[in-house]
């Protein structure tokens, strides 16, 4: 520890986007970490591998499960009824918090909100997008979730239920959109490209297999 | 958007305007809060998540609204370390005179 307490002075070099004078809550920021780092609670070492660690999680992970799930029904099965230890078995650690994975089928479409803060799959999907995280989002999407869904484009038809989710500090929810028809001679890297992050939180359907495909 | 007997931080089911759906690249120090959060929570156990929300309900409704994600998130985790004696006033007023002491080259 005493080592990286001599170390905190170079630990913020990289990319910087902070141009212009530091605001309060940014110079707040280097006094908390920089007092914990000299006080050897943590180290410089370890924020840095945290946002490492952050770079790392992208909706590619919870792809990977979906398609998965697609081509495995076993899999599935598994994921649905046990999602931490189904994602354990491709190598994918969603603790601390515990993981519900919600499927969609042709009488149910799920959706996830988090209407208190903006608790999030984060181990599979990454950082929320900003709408996730905005008062309005989290407002309406328990209100009005059509009209919500709406906003991206995503009608359901009247027949099928929408259930929203409501995701604690405790318990995320990740959506299992359904398998697109026109599918069935797709591999699952192929699969895994139709699922995008949206069709995880349940604003969207995953994408058609002819549909153009943005990264 | 909150309304009487509710939390400022309580909105669901309120009605709100059309989303905003642009895309936001997270700045560096962002990641930096969110990174010193989840060695809080996960790695050293100094804070629990809910600990950090009901510090950011503790904002007020004022700054609640006002302040960015971020800036909410580095707000309560300040707090909480003050409150639970890992940090105190004094060395984050020394330590804020510090930094605007510094030359003003990139951070």
């Amino acid at each position: 520890m005493s080592e990286a307490s001599h170390t905190h002075d170079h630990d913020h070099a990289p990319p910087t986007d902070e141009a212009g004078p530091l605001s309060y809550y940014q110079r707040l920021e280097l006094a908390v970490r920089e007092l914990l780092i000299e006080k050897g609670v943590l180290t410089a070492d370890e924020v840095r591998a945290g946002i490492e660690d952050m770079d790392g999680r992208s909706p590619e992970r919870g792809a990977l499960v979906v398609a998965r799930a697609w081509s495995d029904p076993d899999f599935k099965e598994r994921l649905l009824a046990d999602g931490p230890a189904a994602c354990a078995e491709l190598g994918i650690d969603v603790s601390p918090a515990r993981l519900a994975v919600v499927e969609n089928t042709d009488d149910v479409h799920n959706v996830i909100v988090c209407t208190l803060c903006s608790c999030y799959p984060r181990p599979l999907l990454g950082l929320p997008p900003s709408w996730y995280k905005s008062s309005s989002y989290r407002a309406r999407a328990v209100r009005e979730p059509r009209a919500v869904l709406g906003e991206f484009g995503t009608v359901i038809p009247e027949d099928v239920a929408i259930r929203v989710h409501d995701s604690t500090a405790e318990l995320r929810y990740m959506v299992l959109p359904q398998r697109p028809p026109g599918t069935e001679e797709l591999d699952s890297d192929a699969l895994a490209e139709l699922v995008t992050r949206d069709s995880m939180i349940g604003v969207t359907t995953a994408l058609a297999p002819t549909a153009e495909r943005h990264a | 958007m909150s309304e009487p007997g509710r939390g400022v931080h309580d909105i669901g089911g309120l009605g709100g305007d059309a989303l905003d759906r642009s895309e936001h690249e997270h700045e560096f120090w962002e990641k930096r809060v969110d990174a010193l959060m989840m060695l809080l929570v996960g790695k050293y156990e100094i804070l629990t998540v809910d600990e950090l929300r009901r510090g950011i309900e503790q904002l007020g409704e004022g700054a609640y609204e006002e302040l960015a994600y971020y800036d909410r998130w580095i707000a309560s985790i300040a707090a909480n370390l003050l409150e639970k004696g890992v940090l105190t006033s004094e060395e984050i007023g020394r330590k804020l005179e510090e930094i605007d002491e510094r030359p003003p080259v990139a951070s």
